[in-house]
């Protein structure tokens, strides 16, 4: 009769049970709740939901990226902003790790005036908000001279002004890399007709942009210069603390076998370094991308921006966040669900 | 010996390393004779700083009224001493009530918006506050609000329990993979809808919900670090001395992580800093959004270069100071834990 029965709530499994329950009603309740509250605010407004709407007619120009027309779908307006969502992300991701790299090794190179230059560009970069540099970066774009003074970098040859009259004799450019407030061009392969199927092509200032090389619009020159050295500041600390985590033995052994100090650093440091470096260093290539969304403070074109638009016009703020965030998501757990791959199997190589 | 000497070093490193040590000195003087005295030409006499002097005001406390301004300075000291009380009382280990000590800074966080906010008569609606003021209040509340929360997500992805812990994974890596702004953009625009029209909440609290929700996110990463970094045997001992999981975790293993991971939460609390500055998104104005707007004045059109310049220097100064007094702190922690281990062997 003594028997000791024990209060339900004092049995592990029952507890378990109760408190998955508890956690699944909750966030049944709170993804129907706010479900609720935004059908009734379509409803309110007279919107259909679903991506119907995708299809109509966006009625608005891109000012840059793949082809597209203000008689496009809304959801070919989407696809386009992913395209530069994309372009300035994987442009960027390149730019900043070599960047990085380069400043990692300037500030670990023991010459000191070097080393304190990339200290204060790091330190400075690192400490202010992004926004606010991509912001400084286009004004300082937009004050550059105008496009018939375009700064000319590997100056290959200057003209007399095309077409004469308006141009008022202005000098044309050919150079490797033309920087003005229209953006900057640089010299780039072109298919051709001719026998060698890629040509250089260099741009030249025209009377109302550059011709020919690669163009970059005011707002991507900022955006992907933005990107790149506020990453790169960030690539180049993780650069650095990889490389430190070596131990100092390594050097010295590498020394004592007689190999100088860049090919011990090429050959012993770096290599064993990048087991540190390369968790890290994706998430700055995730950051990277998800950052190009404050494309939207100066103007470019990409998928945020674009959907913020879409938006506007049609009502569905929801629907077009819910693409928008879907993208991300899947950009970023497919990066780590790679990365994670790559690093199950760099620890079965290494040690 | 000064040629014996450079012998070595040719020696060792080879002459290309010497010419190329050679090469980079003199393109980075040459970097800095081309940079800086423009730089200081332009700081000196072509910049117009009338635009930061002549709105000062603007850019620290915004439209909070000037006679009010004493809340604000009470709330920032009162934040700060429970700050530091909180950081000495972590290191002087006093700690087996590490949950009280996150209930003071919550405590201090709360209290300080009720101050600045005010009640009955003495209310300054939130849409007057902005600049620093606001920059300051939004960091400080969102990291206030999300340590709890992270705490909460980092041990659910802990749990035994399945869905407590799909939950918690699905929470934290799906604001992970997200930028910011969506998330500041969907909190102002869907959480509204799913309340009442009476309860629709100032732009403020949406913002600081969206900065909670985000931070939270990476709050928990940290403190899951802190976690794993606390030994197995701590839990063995917990377990041994017939502490319930509570119990166990708030009295032994969270005083211990907690501790492990407060350099990684002021990291946080930077990124959380210059994170702010997006809320010019939801129409807010803080610093960067005061700078933007300053520059609309008829008497300072064209001197946004100033304005932001400015801003990126307060900014710099605060999360600059931050990490280095973060710093020095971790380096003191070391010491005296070294001197400690001293002691007892």
């Amino acid at each position: 009769m003594n028997a000791v029965v024990r209060h339900p709530l004092r049995n592990e499994r029952i507890r378990a049970a109760l408190a998955q329950l508890a956690v699944a009603a909750f966030v049944l309740a709170l993804v129907g709740w706010l479900a609720a509250g935004v059908l009734a605010d379509m409803r309110a407004r007279n919107l259909v939901p679903g991506f119907d709407f995708l299809r109509n007619v966006a009625g608005f120009g891109i000012s840059e990226g793949p082809a597209f027309a203000p008689t496009d779908s809304y959801g070919r307006a989407l696809v386009v902003g992913l395209a530069n969502t994309l372009r300035v992300a994987v442009v960027g991701i390149v730019l900043a790790t070599a960047w990085g790299f380069a400043v990692a090794l300037a500030r670990i190179s023991g010459n000191v005036l070097l080393g304190g230059m990339a200290r204060g560009y790091i330190e400075a970069l690192r400490n202010t908000p992004l926004v606010l540099q991509l912001v400084l970066w286009l004004s300082l774009l937009r004050a550059l001279p105008p496009l018939s003074e375009a700064i000319a970098l590997g100056s290959v040859g200057a003209g007399a002004g095309a077409a004469g009259g308006a141009a008022g004799g202005a000098a044309t450019q050919t150079a490797w890399l033309l920087l003005s407030r229209k953006g900057a061009a640089v010299a780039w392969w072109q298919l051709t007709d001719g026998a060698p199927f890629l040509a250089l092509d260099l741009p030249t200032t025209g009377r109302f942009g550059y011709d020919g090389g690669l163009v970059l619009s005011p707002e991507f020159a900022a955006l992907l210069f933005g990107l790149v050295v506020y990453t790169g500041a960030f690539i180049a600390e993780v650069v650095r603390s990889g490389i430190e985590a070596v131990s100092h033995g390594q050097l010295e052994a590498a020394r004592a076998v007689g190999l100088r100090e860049g090919q011990a650093l090429r050959l012993i440091v770096l290599p064993q370094a990048m087991r540190v470096i390369v968790p890290p260093l994706t998430n700055q290539y995730l950051n990277l991308a998800k950052n190009s969304s404050l494309a939207i403070f100066i103007g470019y074109p990409d998928l945020f921006n674009v959907s913020q638009t879409v938006g506007n016009q049609t009502g569905q703020f929801v629907a077009v966040l819910g693409i928008v965030m879907a993208v991300y998501l899947t950009i970023s757990l497919g990066t780590s669900l790679a990365m994670n791959a790559y690093s199950r199997r760099a620890r079965w190589v290494g040690r | 010996m000064m040629t014996a000497r450079a012998y070595a070093i040719v020696r060792r490193h080879g002459a290309w390393w010497l010419a190329a040590q050679a090469a980079l000195t003199i393109l980075a003087a040459l970097l800095v004779w081309w940079t800086v005295p423009p730089l200081l030409r332009w700081l000196w006499w072509t910049a117009d700083w009338s635009v930061v002097t002549a709105n000062l005001r603007l850019f620290i406390l915004f439209r909070y009224p000037t006679e009010a301004a004493w809340r604000p300075a009470l709330a920032l000291a009162m934040t700060v001493a429970a700050v530091g009380l909180a950081v000495r009382r972590a290191a002087a280990r006093q700690s087996a009530s590490g949950a009280r000590t996150l209930l003071w800074l919550l405590g201090a966080v709360l209290a300080s918006f009720v101050l600045l906010r005010g009640v009955g008569s003495s209310v300054v609606p939130m849409n007057l506050w902005g600049g620093l003021l606001l920059t300051l209040i939004l960091a400080a509340t969102a990291i206030g609000l999300s340590l709890p929360l992270g705490i909460v997500l980092a041990l659910g992805r802990r749990s035994a329990l399945p869905l407590v812990r799909w939950t918690s994974v699905a929470a934290i890596e799906c604001v992970r993979g997200l930028p910011l702004i969506t998330i500041l953009f969907m909190a102002s625009l869907v959480v509204p809808l799913a309340l009442p029209d009476a309860w629709r909440p100032d732009t403020v609290l949406r913002a600081i919900f969206g900065l909670t929700l985000f931070s939270a996110a990476y709050v928990a990463e940290d403190v899951r670090g802190g976690l794993n970094a606390v030994g197995a045997g701590q839990y063995d001992a917990a377990r041994a001395l017939g502490l319930g999981s509570v119990a166990m975790h708030r009295l032994v293993i969270l005083p211990q992580a907690l501790r492990a991971v407060v350099p990684a939460i002021v990291g946080q609390f930077i990124a959380l800093l210059k994170d702010t500055s997006l809320v010019l998104i939801l129409g807010l104005t803080e610093l960067f959004g005061v700078a933007r707007s300053v520059v609309n004045q008829p008497e300072h059109l064209g001197r946004f270069r100033e304005a932001l310049l400015f801003a990126a220097v307060v900014y710099f100064v605060l999360c600059g100071g931050l990490s280095r007094v973060s710093r020095s702190f971790e380096m003191r922690g070391r010491e005296s834990r070294r001197g400690r281990a001293v002691e007892r062997t």
